[in-house]
């Protein structure tokens, strides 16, 4: 898991000025998101962790910080299991 | 005023017994083909761009060019040894265009075949075929707008943006920041809508809805009470990059429905279109009624999705293609503070 935050730190690095944000602090309030931005950060997650973004998926809250889109992440990459 | 049914936007041309009589690396005083010339500028006068697919010294060809005065027609122009068909790949990825949309003027029969072979979707004419090119039904756009008069200018800010952000070592959000972004949206008027049409007929990528509406239906909408037709016009410090967006609300007594939201391909990487989403819910809330919007996925439109998704719109029915998208305005994000909105 603490792989998967730096692979998406190490992304969001090249589109957020200030690196002093935590792992669950809201990158959107700070108006961060534009369009191709948004695209982007799909399709970095579909190609970096090979899995599918569907339109469900397509929740601002799955991607509003580190830990939400590493949520997102384990969820779609975790085997279903009855729990 | 409306003439045809073009859908060349660019044309890509090889130098050497195309644009000018000879060979440049032969004879260093070839005469450029007068009817290339004439092509050259009527086309930029309707808004088609132009470019360059040449096999040839980089440095010498540039130079010839400026020397005749015609460097300033040619965006992004591709001068290699290389491939044509990967030169003209490089054009449409770089004006971020359709291969459809692009026409190439070869003499040789060899490298309009290959080009028409790697990209079927190109349209190949022959040099011999110079005098009349002008004149082809696939030249003719339907309406020549200012827009379209100074579209080159635009492109052209476009490429000095961005050689500019392709050389800032930082973060994206920096670069915007420092271009000093100030959108305008304006309810269009009559002098407007021919810029609209061309504007919904151009834009495929960033249509949320697929659908394109006439001169006649946009006049239609704006003269309508129960609709508002809304143009966005954009400027930074580079200049002006024309009227990029557009949007069709229908106002019903408690719930407006976003029917059309597009923009220039142009400005995809600005977040024109969440700012203009982030003013409709702001005046939807003030009005105290529900914001919805239609969206139809197509294979070329999934960033239009993601656009409303993170703006927070979700989805509330989706019936056949038609997917009806909803924004509880419970919450509406801040505008980034790279961009300034103006509201006229």
């Amino acid at each position: 898991m603490s792989d998967t935050k730096e692979r998406i730190r190490e992304f969001l690095s090249q589109h957020i000025r200030d690196n002093g944000y935590r792992d669950d602090d809201d990158l959107f309030a700070k108006g961060y998101v534009n369009s191709l931005f948004a695209m982007e950060l799909v399709l970095f997650v579909e190609k970096e962790f090979a899995l599918t973004v569907e339109n469900a998926d397509l929740d601002p809250d799955n991607f509003r910080s580190v830990d939400a889109i590493a949520g997102l992440i384990g969820r779609k990459t975790t085997p279903e299991t009855v729990e | 005023m409306a003439t045809g049914t073009g859908t060349i936007k660019c044309v890509v041309w090889d130098l050497d017994n195309t644009l000018w009589s000879g060979t440049l690396l032969e004879d260093s005083e070839v005469t450029l083909k007068p009817e290339a010339v004439k092509v050259i500028r009527t086309l930029d006068e309707r808004g088609i761009l132009h470019s360059i697919a040449s096999r040839n010294d980089p440095e010498t060809a540039q130079q010839k060019l400026i020397d005749l005065g015609l460097h300033e027609y040619f965006l992004y122009p591709q001068i290699t040894w290389s491939d044509k068909a990967e030169s003209v790949r490089a054009i449409a990825r770089a004006i971020n265009i359709g291969l459809d949309s692009i026409a190439f003027v070869d003499d040789e029969p060899f490298e309009r075949d290959a080009v028409q072979f790697a990209c079927p979707e190109v349209t190949c004419i022959n040099a011999a075929d110079l005098a009349n090119m002008s004149e082809m039904p696939i030249m003719q756009p339907r309406f020549v707008t200012e827009d379209s008069r100074l579209r080159r200018r635009m492109y052209q800010n476009d490429m000095t943006r961005n050689q500019a952000e392709a050389k800032y070592m930082g973060p994206q959000e920096a670069f915007l920041e420092s271009l000093g972004m100030r959108l305008t949206l304006f309810a269009a008027g009559e002098d407007d809508l021919q810029r609209a049409e061309e504007l919904t007929v151009r834009t495929h990528q960033l249509n949320a809805t697929g659908v394109t509406y006439s001169y006649d239906e946009l006049d239609w909408f704006r003269r309508s009470d129960r609709y508002d037709l809304l143009m966005a016009r954009l400027e930074d410090r580079y200049g002006s990059y024309g009227h990029i967006g557009l949007t069709l609300v229908e106002r019903q007594e408690d719930l407006w429905i976003i029917r059309l939201l597009l923009m220039s391909c142009r400005v995809m990487s600005r977040g024109v279109g969440t700012a203009m989403l982030l003013h409709l819910m702001r005046r939807a809330e003030n009005q105290n009624v529900r914001l919805q919007a239609h969206f139809v996925p197509n294979d070329r439109n999934r960033m239009m999705n993601i656009t409303y998704r993170f703006a927070g719109f979700r989805e509330v029915e989706s019936s056949g293609e038609l997917v009806t998208l909803e924004h509880n305005l419970a919450e509406i994000p801040a505008l980034p503070n790279y961009m300034k909105l103006i509201v006229v």
